[in-house]
């Protein structure tokens, strides 16, 4: 008995230790979101010089339409709100309500890669067309595999977020609230990437 | 208590293996896996390194007749890139990183023990990898700037392979630099103040902030290069349109900042090391932080040096140099505190100060062929010639490989509780330092003769400067031999240290040598000097 009484304080104890350890994984996330936000900035980086230097070649075409990366983006801001308010719900432990607004950015998400599927599929140029292709196609590419990777993440945190034995509770917010600033980390490089593949 | 324990983490330490085997664990202790970096790059040097000795048999007549010229390419391209990815990056950064830092900010661990365990054990297989890219058919010989159209152009299964290694090394560094800036900023002692930190930490600090910021440009531009090898595309390539100005751009921003990722720690290490055995205390700490600072901020802002013959613009050319001219203020700030730490002091001939010293002439002469270099008429003269060879060698190598050998001095009772021979450190240091001056000493004259670098034949006029520099390098693979048996000796038979043989007042000092697994039996101790030398002893036990 005496072993398992020592057993159980040392948990305790741990535990004790454990709320007043602050907690820096939030900003170790943050560290890693800059390193990551500096990939994209060396592809707009490369992107705006060859804008600015590399004329396209004459008979090489290079055009893109506005209304599906339009609606891409507005699905994406939306996404953002309803992560958010995924995140207040499990504030206030109500499991379900914020399980259904995981699921449903997990769908704008989707929504989102399909319209970029369907996007591609429509465009008059490859990848190995022309430089602007290429670049074109480099750019979302590597945007839509962070869509993909963040689409999975909610999925798994929505799973998790059940009322019966799931592991992200309001005591344990921390996936929710990494997945959620990743998720908005994603939608400001597609705002950006918005801005300087389609309107300038 | 003041730090807490993770307490999955201890568990798992109750189960990770003891002694030599845990060298070969998956193990979350940040001491074992500064070993680990540390003999894992050390391993790697001794493969550069036999690479370097063949480079240097080849030049050591004008003609290639010791191997075939796409060989020679082949075999300098995997001695720059182990001697960059695998030995100084890791060592330098991750060894004594992960051994020191949590001691300087009094901490029982690094911030992710766990991040920090994948970081190394990244290293291992994307070396392996980049060890077998040679063995197949067609391997990489593009330098290790892996310029296009060379990349594209040359044989193309190597160079996959050695993107997709570089690529897990840029991962391996970055995951490394998190933990580092999370472990400095968040992870400190209660009531440990910033600018009580050791020099170590700011050094630390500051190459974390470029290995955040740089590496994901590098790992960026090297899957577009990726790209144009293996799907066709046209991003640097001139005949699809493309651009290879831009390549340069992107990976100078990356790779000019890694050289101050290669020496910041350096410079840290040095600060620590020459206080100790100067007995004095650092000078101009304030200083020395702050030019940390300004070299991580300069050092952002320079990489088209590295471009002046690449039809770079009248505007780019001029700002470029002053930046870079710019950047000597703050080192030469760091190297008269460093002057000024030893001056007057009670300084100990050992081995890890005369390294220290050896790496202050060094670099100094490293450090003056730089600002010679970033001017523009010369650098245009001497581009791609030995001269550049010559001081890219003597800031890396008379730079911070010396460094590295010093701390191995400095630290090895540390880590082991037995203290180094002497002697055969003093003749490492006399053979190195011999040799490292007689090896590149002269590429500065070759250089500025017109010899160009990267090539396995040259005009016979230069042969007598190449044999002296060729007999230089075999004095440097000489001199490894004394310090492996050194090492190998002291592990088992070395003289018992004590806890502190230095009598130094760093944090790491303050507990047992070797020290525990949680570093302190009790609390960790407040070291508000960390050089407080000459105004207060450490109280002798």
């Amino acid at each position: 008995m005496t072993t398992l009484d020592s057993s159980k304080e040392i948990k305790k104890n741990n535990s004790e230790v454990n709320e007043k350890h602050e907690d820096f994984r939030m900003f170790g996330l943050i560290t890693f979101l800059i390193a990551d936000g500096m990939t994209f900035a060396g592809f707009f980086a490369a992107y705006l010089t060859y804008k600015a230097v590399n004329p396209l070649p004459d008979g090489a075409i290079y055009e893109l339409e506005l209304p599906i990366p339009t609606l891409n983006t507005i699905l994406l801001l939306v996404s953002s709100a309803t992560f958010h308010k995924a995140g207040k719900a499990l504030l206030k432990d109500k499991n379900s309500d914020s399980q259904k607004w995981l699921f449903f950015t997990a769908f704008l998400g989707i929504i989102f890669l399909i319209c970029q599927l369907f996007e591609y599929f429509h465009l008059p140029f490859g990848l190995t067309d022309n430089l602007f292709a290429s670049t074109f196609y480099a750019l979302t590419g590597f945007h839509g595999l962070h869509v993909t990777l963040g689409t999975l993440m909610i999925l798994i945190i929505a799973w998790q977020s059940r009322i019966n034995g799931g592991r992200v509770t309001s005591q344990n917010m921390f996936p929710l609230e990494a997945v959620e600033l990743y998720w908005h980390f994603v939608d400001g490089i597609w705002v950006i990437l918005f801005i300087i593949l389609y309107l300038l | 208590m003041t730090i807490s324990i993770d307490p999955q983490k201890t568990n798992n330490e109750s189960l990770q293996p003891k002694g030599w085997l845990r060298y070969f664990s998956f193990s979350l202790d940040h001491k074992v896996i500064g070993i680990q970096y540390l003999v894992c790059g050390f391993l790697f040097y001794l493969i550069g390194g036999t690479l370097a000795s063949a480079i240097r048999i080849e030049l050591a007549s004008p003609m290639s007749d010791f191997m075939p010229r796409d060989v020679y390419n082949q075999v300098l391209t995997l001695h720059g890139t182990i001697m960059i990815f695998l030995w100084i990056v890791p060592v330098v950064n991750g060894a004594f990183g992960n051994y020191l830092i949590p001691f300087y900010v009094g901490a029982r661990d690094m911030a992710f023990p766990r991040l920090n365990a994948v970081a190394f054990w990244l290293i291992p297989p994307s070396g392996l990898m980049l060890v077998a890219s040679y063995f197949v058919e067609g391997a990489a010989q593009s330098g290790w700037t892996a310029y296009p159209p060379l990349s594209i152009t040359t044989p193309q299964s190597g160079q996959i392979i050695w993107i997709l290694s570089v690529l897990l090394l840029g991962g391996s560094s970055i995951f490394g630099g998190i933990n580092f800036i999370a472990t400095i900023i968040k992870l400190r002692r209660p009531g440990l103040k910033l600018m009580q930190l050791p020099m170590y930490c700011w050094a630390m600090l500051g190459t974390s902030i470029l290995v955040v910021l740089s590496t994901p440009v590098l790992a960026g531009t090297l899957i577009l290069l990726s790209f144009d090898i293996i799907a066709n595309t046209g991003f640097f390539n001139p005949v699809l349109g493309g651009n290879v100005v831009v390549y340069q751009h992107l990976f100078w921003f990356y790779s000019h900042p890694a050289v101050y990722i290669m020496v910041l720690p350096a410079f840290g290490l040095v600060s620590e090391i020459l206080p100790v055995h100067a007995r004095k205390p650092l000078f101009g700490y304030t200083t020395m932080v702050f030019s940390i600072m300004g070299i991580v901020v300069l050092g952002l802002v320079v990489w088209a040096h590295h471009m002046f013959t690449s039809g770079t613009p009248p505007w780019m050319r001029l700002f470029f140099t002053i930046a870079t001219a710019f950047i000597a203020v703050p080192t030469g700030i760091k190297f008269f505190n460093w002057v000024a730490t030893l001056w007057g002091g009670k300084i100990s001939i050992n081995s890890a100060m005369l390294f220290s010293c050896g790496f202050i002439i060094n670099f100094v002469f490293g450090g003056i062929t730089g600002v010679a270099l970033a001017q523009v008429p010369f650098d245009i003269h001497v581009h791609d010639t030995y001269f550049v060879v010559a001081h890219f060698h003597y800031i890396v190598y008379g730079g911070t490989v010396f460094i590295i050998f010093s701390s191995i001095y400095h630290w090895f009772p540390k880590v082991t509780g037995k203290m180094l021979n002497e002697k055969l450190g003093i003749l490492h240091f006399i053979i190195t330092f011999i040799g490292f001056n007689l090896c590149f000493a002269p590429q500065h004259w070759l250089g500025l003769n017109g010899m160009p670098r990267r090539v396995a034949e040259y005009d016979p006029q230069f042969q007598l400067v190449n044999q002296i520099s060729s007999l230089g390098a075999l004095l440097m693979a000489i001199s490894t031999i004394p310090f492996l048996i050194n090492v190998l000796l002291s592990v088992r038979k070395g003289k018992d240290s004590g806890d502190n043989p230095w009598n130094a007042l760093t944090p790491e000092w303050l507990t047992s040598s070797p020290p525990p697994v949680e570093n302190w039996e009790g609390e960790a101790p407040l070291v508000e000097e960390p050089y407080g030398y000459g105004k207060k002893f450490p109280e002798q036990t």
